[in-house]
């Protein structure tokens, strides 16, 4: 069980802050507010949102970063989609792809649903989770100071890589990215290799 | 007409599968499967994705095609049942999804545990979306796969092939 800390920060500015200096960063989302939250920043064609498939985003990043492994792949998803789909860890672990970081968005809750407790709530541990399953690098961020030291993380440090942060569970503006699965499959395909 | 021995169809398979370019092979292990697993791990272009539920594969699958990969999602028929919500993903943008499915539950049977899932199988999937495919010959199944991807790949769709535990053998209990 995790220690208990003071949750501060604001998922918003957290993806912000990861998402400012992006590059050539290929970016999946996880459904819901992840999704809204990187929306929120830019809609890029190196984002691919998910809208369902939860407890695949994780996957969806993997299959991503086996196909691309000169590029850096970043998941970003919330506690409740990782929890969904938790043996992935498992599967990625095993996978030791260098290029593919995983961003949880924590707010303990889920939030598209009425912001009832996840498991993270009662202390369930996800980056201890994801050590367990082989991960040689895992944070837990709890405030500004420890999302700089992990922002380099995500971007640098050979991965897989596991870093969980810590958010509140203030409801926050939807910002609806486009939906149509062919289109976001198209241009995130187009962009990347040139043909659909 | 002279059947094939029950070990041949996998190497044919796996013959389909390269010309196909298949990159990523993503399984849960069947009985059925051995074969294509250890050619799948021995190949030197293919990535062997061993999965703890088969729906990861669809997801795995799904972000190789992101990537520029086309890949194969390998299983039992009662995974398919594992399966069923994250194939929205890929029936929705339209992701090509070639599954290769040993049948378990039908021909032979022991285990009356399996008997549920195995004769839901093909109705789930068409429920699903999913374009079935099933062969009960071994001398018909290289071809079918190769048709189903090319439905896959080319067509842009979700294909299963159904592989019937005629053809894969039940299990000896006594061994």
């Amino acid at each position: 069980m995790a220690a208990r800390r003071k949750i501060t920060l604001d998922r918003r500015k957290v993806v912000a802050n990861i998402l400012k200096d992006r590059g050539d960063l290929l970016l999946v989302t996880g459904l819901g507010a992840p999704t809204w939250d990187a929306a929120s920043v830019e809609d890029n064609p190196n984002n691919f949102y998910l809208w369902g498939g939860m407890g695949g985003a994780v996957l969806t990043g993997l299959g991503l970063a086996l196909a691309q492994p000169q590029r850096r792949v970043l998941v970003l998803t919330g506690d409740g989609e990782m929890l969904m789909g938790v043996g992935g860890l498992a599967t990625v672990a095993v996978q030791k792809p260098s290029n593919l970081a995983i961003g949880i968005l924590d707010n303990q809750r889920y939030g598209e649903t009425g912001m009832q407790e996840t498991h993270t709530e009662h202390g369930v541990d996800l980056a201890a989770m994801a050590s367990g399953a082989g991960f040689q690098t895992t944070s837990t961020v709890y405030n500004a100071a420890e999302l700089k030291t992990a922002i380099p993380m995500l971007y640098n440090t050979p991965g897989p890589v596991f870093v969980d942060v810590k958010v509140t569970a203030e409801d926050q503006p939807m910002i609806l990215p486009p939906r149509d699965g062919p289109t976001l499959k198209h241009r995130f395909r187009e962009n990347l290799l040139g043909s659909i | 007409m002279a059947r094939k021995k029950k070990t041949d169809w996998s190497k044919d398979v796996f013959k389909v599968l390269k010309k196909a370019d298949v990159q990523q092979i993503a399984y849960v292990p069947d009985a059925g499967h051995t074969s294509l697993i250890k050619m799948a791990i021995a190949d030197n272009v293919i990535k062997p994705v061993s999965l703890t539920s088969e729906q990861e594969g669809v997801a795995v699958l799904s972000g190789a095609w992101l990537g520029g990969e086309a890949g194969a999602l390998l299983m039992q028929s009662s995974g398919v049942g594992n399966v069923i919500n994250m194939l929205g993903m890929a029936n929705e943008c339209r992701f090509p999804l070639l599954m290769l499915v040993t049948m378990r539950g039908e021909w032979g049977e022991f285990n009356p545990w399996q008997v549920p899932m195995g004769q839901a199988t093909e109705g789930v999937l068409e429920a699903s979306g999913v374009i079935v495919h099933r062969v009960d010959e071994p001398s018909e199944i290289a071809e079918t796969v190769e048709a189903a991807a090319k439905l896959a790949f080319e067509g842009g769709r979700m294909v299963a092939v159904l592989i019937g535990q005629r053809v894969v053998g039940f299990k000896d209990w006594t061994k």
